[in-house]
């Protein structure tokens, strides 16, 4: 989902970045919020930018026969809500950008639009729509993490076709060009990371208190 | 709170395993990566299409491209163990601690 370093038009790289910041700055306050309520979670958070990290590094075969990476960020997005989720996302893109040319800075608010915006935020309503109708935590989180990582790249597609429509087909044609590089391959890493990220769950909260340190058992017994 | 059973949990994880292992078995691909697919198809809609902008720093190599990579995921992998070895240790003084004084008076925490 990465787009990378100079491939979207400046006036594009303004406006994903534009969109991104009141995210941001939303996320910077519920971040300091959170360390500030629950300070017996940090480690937990550490756990949650550090699955991010982990996933979006692993660079997955998939049936398209080509390579594509987990973004990590629905676990963040159930346990912390997807607001800290863009602070976290957005330091693990700077980190590629930086450190590896993997995405870019006049991409990465583009990049932070898809993958620690969008991809969060389908996570945890998903999750929370899941755990509504009463199914289990584990589906809910199973569900949340897989689709939001599908979003963000849905995301990237439709940032692309917007930037660069087809001559033809337009918008649409070039969406569907762009979706079939990314979301196809994408499939089945999707639910490749939905399983990891219950697994993660269930390794950080069995047996310990981090849900309910977090809150998120609240009128459920 | 438990979330899975144990036989669930060994399922997820083949699960994962087997997603990850079976396209390089049955697909006949390159395995390059979907981002730089991406890439070339913009430069391929468009003639004459240059990035207007350049990464500031690039891994000379392939190799240090990878080695990187390594890093990134094991930094990641490390936190989560050293969290999970954490938490779970706490866990188990917070158990030893009620079980020592018998009738849990204070459970103030």
């Amino acid at each position: 989902m990465n787009i990378m370093e100079g491939f979207l038009p400046p006036s594009h790289c303004v406006a994903w970045a534009t969109a991104s910041a009141p995210f941001l700055a939303h996320g910077a306050v519920k971040l300091r919020r959170v360390m500030r309520e629950h300070p017996q979670t940090r480690l937990t958070l550490a756990a949650a930018g550090a699955f991010t990290f982990v996933l979006s590094a692993l660079k997955m075969p998939s049936v398209t026969g080509s390579c594509s990476h987990p973004t990590g960020t629905g676990l963040g997005a159930v346990l912390f809500g997807p607001p800290v989720m863009a602070i976290l996302g957005a330091i693990v893109l700077l980190f590629q950008a930086l450190l590896l040319a993997h995405g870019g800075l006049t991409t990465l608010g583009a990049n932070i639009f898809s993958m620690a915006i969008v991809g969060p935020w389908v996570s945890y309503a998903l999750w929370r729509l899941c755990t509504s109708l009463g199914l289990s935590m584990a589906i809910g989180v199973f569900v949340g993490a897989a689709l939001g990582d599908l979003a963000t790249y849905v995301t990237t597609s439709v940032q692309l076709a917007l930037a660069y429509p087809d001559a033809a087909s337009g918008f649409t044609g070039a969406f569907l060009k762009f979706a079939g590089i990314f979301a196809i391959t994408q499939v089945p890493l999707a639910i490749a990371e939905g399983f990891l990220t219950v697994l993660v769950m269930n390794a950080l909260s069995e047996k310990t208190q981090v849900l309910e340190d977090l809150g998120l058992l609240r009128g459920r017994t | 709170m438990k979330l899975i059973s144990r036989r669930a949990r060994y399922l997820l994880l083949l699960g994962t395993i087997v997603l990850v292992v079976a396209p390089l078995m049955f697909v006949n691909g390159k395995f390059g990566g979907s981002d730089d697919a991406a890439s070339q198809a913009v430069a391929a809609s468009q003639p004459g299409f240059h990035p207007w902008f350049e990464p500031i720093w690039k891994p000379p190599s392939a190799e240090i491209e990878s080695l990187l990579f390594a890093l990134q995921a094991a930094l990641g992998a490390g936190v989560i163990g050293y969290v999970l070895g954490r938490i779970h240790g706490a866990a188990k003084e917070r158990e030893a601690l009620n079980n020592k004084k018998a009738p849990p008076t204070d459970v103030s925490t």
